[in-house]
């Protein structure tokens, strides 16, 4: 079973129909603690503010058990997800986040249309920043367009982290990997057939 | 790079695709959610669903086709029409809806930008704007200068001047927390001569957030000119898509062959 956590950002439909219909048998829209230390694996999705999401998430009791089970069972954090991983955002001031990873979650420059709004490519290879092989881009073109939708982008501490970079007025991480947890800053569920192939990558680890 | 968004709309009405689509090999063309399965094969970057169903029951039904839509079709989805306050714009991002777009009710009530944009985030919120040029404004020549056209926000489908200027009204809904623009020409909407490339530059250079450009889509040509020369990140058409008179590959492959980024 797989435990897609509702913690009241946006909707879980597309999540959850696109794990369908990437595979998945049971996926379980929950926002119960017992359900995520159960489930074999953890979809944590959302889009809009970081710090109303936090708060949510403190206020549902979710942030600790998350926490525990993370690097217990495959992980995929999708938007918001990603970026709830992190120390701290600058949404909303200074939100601090989950910090599961070291790291910031900063705003892209005025000077560029935000949000960061269309289909862009992600790249798997550069000089600059290291990016490693990770299981939920097998399979997937070296220069794969996605959907993305945000206007803040993750700065890990930790380069060794970073699965994919993506080019918008400059280089920023769009996912990162480590073990078995992949979380990315563009919408798999809403990258036709390329995000349903990112997905069935999860689904049968 | 981020590539510029070719986007088909579809009119749907009491939860049927209408403007007479004649989609070959369809069994049912009035059916919306077999329609946006043919553009997401045909490599549409978005869908946008406008609801102008009449009564406000009719209205409901657009959520259980965009419940069904976001079974089968996994691309965004904007769905306008008729929405009037936080609780419509939840029923739809619930259904399925990854943006909504908010004409009339943005105007009347432009706190609801501020709000929902607040709730919601920027990314789901597009303000619709319908934009006619004022006719007593048209460029005059006067001592060597040239004065700017200016053009008036319409609401209620296009039958009322809402008394605002597009240009401030757009970088106002930007203020307020409006995280794109669906821009219409209504000068140029239904000729097929081409985008109103005046009005969307007029906007795009106002505005700070992305601008989907709609109207006037006649020929192939017509988004490379829209997608090039006035700022738009994005093109929208509804019956040059529809009829078939054009698709949306044989329009992302004169793009790309012409240098402009596009997904195909």
């Amino acid at each position: 079973m797989i435990a897609l956590i509702d913690y009241g950002m946006g909707n879980l439909r597309s999540v959850a129909k696109a794990l369908e219909a990437a595979g998945a048998q049971e996926v379980k829209v929950t926002a119960h603690a017992k359900v995520i230390a159960k489930a074999q694996k953890l979809v944590l999705p959302g889009v809009g503010a970081m710090n109303e999401a936090i708060a949510e998430l403190k206020k549902l009791k979710l942030a600790e058990v998350i926490k525990e089970h993370i690097f217990k069972k495959p992980f995929l954090g999708i938007c918001l997800g990603l970026q709830l991983l992190f120390t701290e955002s600058e949404e909303g001031g200074r939100t601090l986040g989950l910090g599961v990873f070291e790291g910031r979650v900063k705003r892209f420059s005025n000077k560029l249309k935000v949000p960061h709004m269309g289909w862009n490519n992600i790249r798997t290879q550069n000089s600059e920043l290291r990016t490693q092989k990770c299981f939920a881009l097998n399979n997937i073109p070296a220069n794969a367009h996605f959907y993305f939708c945000h206007s803040y982008y993750v700065v890990p501490e930790d380069k060794s982290l970073i699965a994919t970079t993506t080019e918008y007025g400059g280089e920023f991480v769009s996912s990162i990997s480590k073990d078995n947890l992949f979380a990315c800053q563009f919408h798999p569920e809403k990258s036709q057939s390329v995000g349903l192939r990112l997905l069935e990558n999860f689904v049968r680890l | 790079m981020l590539t510029k968004r070719i986007i088909p709309c579809l009119d749907v009405k009491d939860g049927r695709v209408v403007k007479g689509v004649k989609f070959l090999h369809l069994k049912d063309a009035g059916d919306p959610v077999l329609v946006a399965k043919r553009y997401e094969q045909d490599q549409a970057d978005e869908l946008v669903f406008l609801d102008i169903s009449a009564s406000a029951e009719n209205r409901g039904i657009i959520l259980d086709v965009v419940r069904r839509t976001a079974e089968n079709v996994f691309m965004p989805l904007t769905v306008g029409g008729g929405i009037r306050d936080l609780a419509d714009i939840r029923n739809l991002l619930n259904a399925g809806a990854d943006k909504v777009s908010i004409n009339t009710a943005a105007v009347k009530h432009p706190e609801l930008i501020k709000e929902a944009s607040g709730k919601f985030g920027s990314q789901c919120i597009v303000v619709a704007i319908d934009g006619k040029k004022r006719p007593q404004c048209l460029p005059v020549r006067q001592a060597g200068t040239v004065h700017s056209p200016q053009w008036e926000v319409y609401i209620n489908g296009g039958r009322t001047p809402a008394e605002l200027d597009a240009v401030a009204w757009a970088k106002k809904a930007e203020r307020l927390g409006a995280g794109e623009i669906l821009l219409t020409s209504m000068d140029a909407d239904g000729t097929k001569n081409g985008y109103d490339l005046h009005l969307t530059k007029a906007i795009t250079d106002a505005v700070n957030i992305p601008v989907i450009a709609s109207g006037g889509a006649g020929k192939k040509e017509d988004f490379y000119t829209v997608l090039t020369e006035s700022g738009a990140d994005a093109a929208l058409a509804a019956s040059l898509f529809h009829y078939q008179e054009l698709t949306i590959k044989e329009v992302k492959e004169y793009l790309k062959k012409k240098g402009v980024p596009v997904r195909c």
